[in-house]
């Protein structure tokens, strides 16, 4: 899909300039702080999505840079001016709204040439515009008729051309795809992906749907509570989670809690209550023993066997307590000596399943100290 | 039990509408009594809107309430719309709560306790700086835009509430100023709001006599007025061509809005 990628992404490159600047912006309602502190540079040409659950702020942070909410603290800068003080009118980024805002009493081709008319923009070179965007977002057609003439796809492909139809820096996208059905949603995240590409405009999206960001994003932040807890791209979200929180908000996921015992280079050795265990880790830093930290594993990168298998940097036994069968995968939770319950996820290659597993059998699983994140945080 | 609901529905509507409608019919039947007396019938006669012609009393004070509705009207869904804008629209400014208080109070304020300190409002007014010169037409507008404009405010709130108000942030982002979206955008999209407001305030300023009774003065009788005091002297059957002719041009409007907004509806589909 993606042409051929540079040896450096933008936000490695030290001698990059950031489109988007975010510095400690912190935003208020009353007592409850929506956005804290927050902090973050996006380059040009990133598709970046701002994740979490709703009421972490991420709509907080995107209406700041709109300019629909003034920070209470810190700026915003686009392309290197300082806009934190400039009306929504006045910044060179539009917005694509949750509920899409057409304007119900003007056409389609009217409300994408609402920005144009604005900029009083001379009235052939407007019609030129709308024509090319109704044919970007296969429109073509249907500019005479009203919002409520048509269905939930169309009008989200008409939000998106009244948004792009200003060429504008930076493009904000509220959950752009929370009101289309699924099947309408995976196939345009495909279809908004592409045409990011294409224009090489910036995208910045909120959504609350870890797949939609996982599969859209360049680089996304995980939002809580008003604050970033990890910024990366999504396999470095999803491999090296760096807190608890981020490694339980995406994907499934296997936590024992415990202390470290021991730190042989950098394999950290955890005993674990909860696993009954010692677990075996890689580290990203020297740990003191004592400290204590969580092992996270997912549940894919667990191996499960009928019959005790060869030996392993972490292998635990346990009885399967519940079985599900998901067609492409079956899922296995396994209750171990130390009480946790061990989630274990195995491929259906073969038409019947490799292991002959059965509630109540016993059964063993094992992953490797590199498939496993040590965390602090 | 199914084949007995129709009769009872229809008596009931039956009731219901004879209950709204026998009063005026009658008074439309006895405009074209031959009878000077308004309860006797003494056949069929249009003397009564011939002589209406003559009546330029009469005449003069359905004028001047129409012209005292008209732009009681205008004024009450001007400012009834700023307030309304502003008490939904402006967020918790200071003053917002004491704002909805007044707004609203005119609704629930007894006409004559309105009447009469706007009546003390022009006399004291005009004492100090010398306006308003007597009352009239202008006193009667002036008093009827307080009360009217409420009932405006209350109207376009209710209906601002339930606008998304990403509509108009979608404006701002599109590059249009405050002032335009409100225009371009805002105002369109409650455009029935304000229609309801304005028809509303003009009925209020048509039909109020309480009021208009305080603040107006020589030369400036509303049509209430008019009737009312002739009343005492008598009813002529005069005022029963009056009020059908009323009745006839209010019927005429709403069958055209009715017959308008089909068609809108009809082409939006």
């Amino acid at each position: 899909m993606a042409g051929p990628r540079p040896e450096l992404e933008a936000w490695q490159d030290p001698s990059a300039a950031p489109l988007v600047e975010i510095r400690n912006v912190t935003k208020t309602f009353g007592e409850h702080y929506a956005v804290d502190d927050v902090s973050l540079s996006i380059y040009p040409g990133e598709f970046f999505s701002l994740l979490g659950a709703s009421g972490c702020g991420k709509t907080t942070l995107l209406r700041v840079l709109a300019g629909f909410e003034k920070p209470d603290k810190g700026s915003v800068l686009i392309g290197g001016h300082d806009v934190t003080g400039l009306p929504p009118y006045s910044r060179p980024v539009n917005m694509m709204f949750q509920s899409y805002a057409l304007f119900p009493h003007l056409s389609v081709a009217d409300n994408i040439a609402f920005g144009l008319r604005q900029d009083r923009v001379p009235r052939a070179e407007i019609n030129d515009r709308v024509a090319d965007m109704l044919r970007l977002v296969k429109l073509e057609g249907y500019g005479g008729r009203k919002p409520d003439q048509l269905s939930g796809g169309q009008r989200q492909r008409v939000a998106l051309a009244r948004a792009l139809v200003k060429q504008p820096q930076l493009l904000l996208l509220d959950e752009p795809l929370g009101a289309l059905d699924r099947k309408l949603r995976e196939h345009t995240q495909f279809e908004l992906v592409n045409l990011q590409q294409r224009l090489g405009i910036t995208f910045i999206m909120v959504t609350h749907d870890q797949e939609e960001a996982m599969t859209m994003s360049t680089r996304m932040a995980v939002m809580n509570e008003g604050r970033i807890r990890q910024v990366g791209t999504p396999s470095e979200i999803y491999e090296h989670p760096n807190n608890r929180f981020v490694a339980g908000f995406i994907g499934a996921v296997n936590q024992f809690e415990g202390r470290v015992v021991d730190q042989q280079g950098d394999t950290l050795t955890v005993h674990s209550d909860d696993a009954g265990a010692e677990l075996r880790v890689r580290a990203q830093h020297d740990v003191i023993p004592g400290t204590p930290l969580a092992v996270v594993v997912r549940p894919e990168k667990v191996r499960i066997f009928a019959e005790p298998p060869p030996p392993c940097d972490n292998g635990l036994t346990g009885t399967v307590e519940e079985i599900a069968y998901l067609g492409d995968v079956s899922i296995y939770h396994l209750r171990i000596a130390g009480g946790a319950l061990v989630e274990a996820q195995l491929t259906n290659r073969a038409r019947r399943g490799a292991a002959p597993l059965s509630w109540g059998d016993q059964a063993w699983v094992c992953w490797n100290a590199d498939d496993a994140v040590a965390l602090l945080e | 039990m199914s084949a007995r609901r129709p009769t009872l529905v229809f008596s009931l509507m039956a009731f219901g509408y004879a209950f709204l409608y026998v009063p005026i019919v009658s008074l439309i039947v006895y405009s074209f009594n031959e009878s000077r007396l308004v309860t006797v019938w003494a056949g069929f006669s249009t003397k009564w809107y011939a002589s209406l012609m003559h009546n330029d009393q009469l005449l003069g004070a359905a004028w001047v309430s129409l012209r005292i509705a008209v732009m009681n009207a205008t004024l009450a869904t001007i400012l009834g719309t700023l307030a309304g804008t502003a008490l939904v629209r402006f967020g918790r400014f200071r003053g917002r709560q004491a704002l909805a208080l007044m707004v609203g109070a005119p609704l629930v304020m007894p006409d004559v306790i309105l009447g009469l300190a706007s009546l003390l409002l022009f006399v004291a007014m005009e004492q100090l700086v010398g306006w308003p010169a007597g009352r009239g037409m202008t006193t009667i507008t002036i008093a009827h835009v307080t009360f009217s404009m409420a009932y405006v405010a209350v109207i376009v709130q209710s209906r601002l509430v339930r606008l998304d108000p990403s509509l108009e942030e979608a404006a701002l982002d599109l590059g249009a100023r405050p002032w335009k979206v409100f225009f371009v955008i805002t105002i369109p999209l409650i455009a029935p709001a304000l229609a309801a407001g304005w028809l509303l305030a003009f009925t209020l300023s048509l039909d109020d006599l309480v009021i208009a009774s305080f603040t107006s003065g020589p030369g400036a009788s509303t049509l209430p007025m008019v009737v009312y005091s002739s009343v005492r002297l008598g009813v002529s059957p005069e005022i029963n061509a009056l009020a059908s002719i009323l009745v006839g041009l209010v019927t005429i409007g709403i069958v055209i809005a009715g017959v308008v907004m089909q068609r809108r509806a009809a082409r939006a589909m």
